[in-house]
């Protein structure tokens, strides 16, 4: 569609565009009427129309010039500023949600939230990076003494980066929603919730300043020029299995042995240095899938009948708020075999509840998911992981 | 299982136009995947039960504008870290997501799931005929081993003859990738 500008010079021009400005068929939208000579007149015309209507106007000697050549680029743009600043204003206290952080800025959010909420969430470091970054975890509690605790981990893998910045995102929903959503309440008067939003930093960093494609972590391998092992093949759970590669060019580079990434082990340490785990969930992009154990292995796990009907219920939570369809299965059937996997680990470690999610999308955009989804694919994740938490509430063994 | 050739695979699927969700078309199709040399494409055999859209109109506007550019377009990171895509590259996008496709189908195996990751660049090529021609460098994801593969491929494209890969080549990998 155009918007043409027209400059009639006298009333009998003014009197054309009226008589045009009857003819129904033309759908023609003035948003300056004909009225007098003084006036340009501004008239919108349907795209099929526009010939017609200029063939008209230059038959007739009537000047006119193109005020907007493309209607709907116009649109276009006026949706994407709106979207933008609908995203800022969603943030209170300046943090806006709705886009990716620096690792630098996560981290001042993290404290911000500890402050803010500081009644039922405080933060603490179970460990440093291999390039020495903390790794920071929050803790959700009302108290008690080593309670029942639910894990939930993002960012193991840098690239995939709407996990991390749902995992603040859920954050923020966790510490608000307590004392009002009945749900919520009753879990964290019962359990605790310990959240580590970006579980390899060093990754998450390369991936801002050098490659956005960054996957593992950035420990140096002797005897190679490669750097970086894959965090998900380090676990000590089928390791050294198929499913992994023992080349450290490679993006699934198991590691020279289990655990030997300092954040995995950070990560081992807490989860048995606490004793009380029931649940250990991560989150993972892109795939939109839901998965229990195993990966090292294509044998069901003892639980797999209470882990696949729950991760049917939890799937279904997810796709009650925007349609969105996550597949459910053990990682083995669903995508493939893979050794070295962190809830294979936590489930041959007596973590029953131990759940992987793949998040948006299916690969349109893959790893690089538009900021415009962040809050989106943040709400229904959260709808899955509360479903689970639930079940892991009521029957607590 | 056919002994001596290779693995079949018969499939029931739903097109879905990525531009107008509602708009689908069944079909049915054939995948053969060969025995032993893993260098020969898959067959691909189809039927499509139902007509594309036409798409003539964006085509033929798109194909005016980058005609009637006084210099070679050339771009970088579609979509960009974010993942935004400027308005008037999402023809260019989609146009690398089938080439792409092409390149996939060339290059896959039973134990290979690609989907195309990112445009690195994108190079226009001035042509004294008809077609238009890009020079595309992009970034595969291999699903299987995670990997990140750039590849290059030139495209040829004009909106009544189709879409034509005339050149592709694996690109190598730098250690700092």
């Amino acid at each position: 569609h155009q918007v043409l500008r027209i400059k009639t010079r006298n009333e009998e021009e003014v009197k054309q565009l009226q008589l045009l400005e009857s003819l129904e068929h033309l759908e023609l939208d003035f948003w300056i009427n004909p009225s007098t000579s003084a006036l340009p007149v501004d008239v919108r015309i349907p795209a099929n129309n526009v010939q017609a209507v200029k063939a008209f106007l230059e038959s007739q000697g009537i000047e006119y010039s193109i005020l907007i050549e493309d209607l709907q680029v116009v649109l276009d743009k006026e949706k994407q500023d709106m979207v933008y600043s609908q995203q800022k204003e969603r943030s209170s206290s300046s943090f806006n949600y709705g886009t990716y952080h620096s690792l630098d800025d996560i981290y001042a959010e993290l404290d911000h939230l500890a402050s803010e909420y500081s009644n039922i969430v405080s933060k603490f470091q179970i460990g440093q990076s291999y390039e020495k970054r903390p790794l920071y975890v929050l803790k959700f509690s009302t108290g008690g003494s080593n309670r029942p605790a639910i894990w939930l981990d993002a960012g193991i893998h840098s690239r995939e980066w709407v996990t991390q910045a749902s995992a603040i995102w859920i954050a923020k929903k966790i510490a608000s929603d307590y004392g009002k959503d009945p749900s919520i309440t009753s879990l964290l008067n019962k359990m605790d919730i310990f959240l580590l939003t970006v579980t390899n930093p060093d990754g998450y960093v390369f991936t801002h300043t050098t490659n956005r494609m960054w996957r593992k972590t950035r420990s140096k391998i002797p005897g190679s020029l490669c750097v970086g092992v894959d965090p998900n093949r380090n676990w000590d759970a089928g390791f050294g299995g198929p499913g992994a590669s023992s080349n450290p060019c490679s993006d699934s580079y198991r590691g020279p042995r289990a655990n030997s990434e300092v954040e995995v082990q950070a990560v081992v340490n807490f989860i048995k240095n606490h004793g009380n785990i029931r649940a250990f969930l991560t989150l993972h992009s892109y795939s939109q899938l839901l998965m229990y154990p195993y990966g090292y292995k294509c044998t069901e796990p003892a639980d797999y009948a209470e882990l696949d009907a729950l991760g049917r219920a939890a799937a279904s939570s997810i796709r009650s708020l925007y349609g969105t369809t996550f597949t459910v299965g053990s990682i083995c059937t669903t995508i493939y075999q893979a050794s070295g996997g962190s809830i294979d680990w936590s489930y041959d470690y007596g973590i029953k509840y131990s759940f992987a999610f793949e998040l948006r999308d299916t690969g349109r955009y893959g790893f690089l998911l538009p900021t415009s989804q962040i809050i989106p694919t943040a709400e229904e994740t959260w709808l899955g992981l509360k479903k689970i938490m639930e079940h892991v509430r009521d029957n607590t063994y | 299982d056919i002994d001596d050739v290779g693995h079949k695979y018969y499939l029931e699927l739903v097109l879905e136009d990525v531009l107008d969700k509602d708009s689908t078309v069944n079909c049915t199709a054939e995948v053969l995947y060969h025995l032993g040399n893993k260098n020969i494409a898959p067959d691909v055999q189809f039927t499509l039960e139902g007509e594309l859209k036409n798409t003539e109109e964006a085509d033929n506007i798109f194909y005016s504008r980058i005609k009637s550019l006084e210099k070679e377009l050339v771009a970088e990171n579609i979509p960009d870290s974010h993942g935004n895509v400027p308005p008037e590259m999402e023809p260019v996008r989609l146009l690398a997501w089938v080439a792409s496709g092409y390149v996939i189908w060339q290059n896959s195996t039973e134990n290979t799931k690609f989907q195309l990751a990112q445009i690195k660049r994108v190079k226009q090529v001035k042509r004294s005929d008809e077609y238009l021609e890009f020079d595309y460098t992009i970034l595969l994801h291999e699903m299987v081993s995670q990997e990140i593969i750039p590849w290059q491929m030139t495209v040829l494209w004009h909106p009544q003859h189709g879409v034509q890969v005339t050149q592709d080549s694996r690109q190598p990998k730098h250690a700092s990738q």
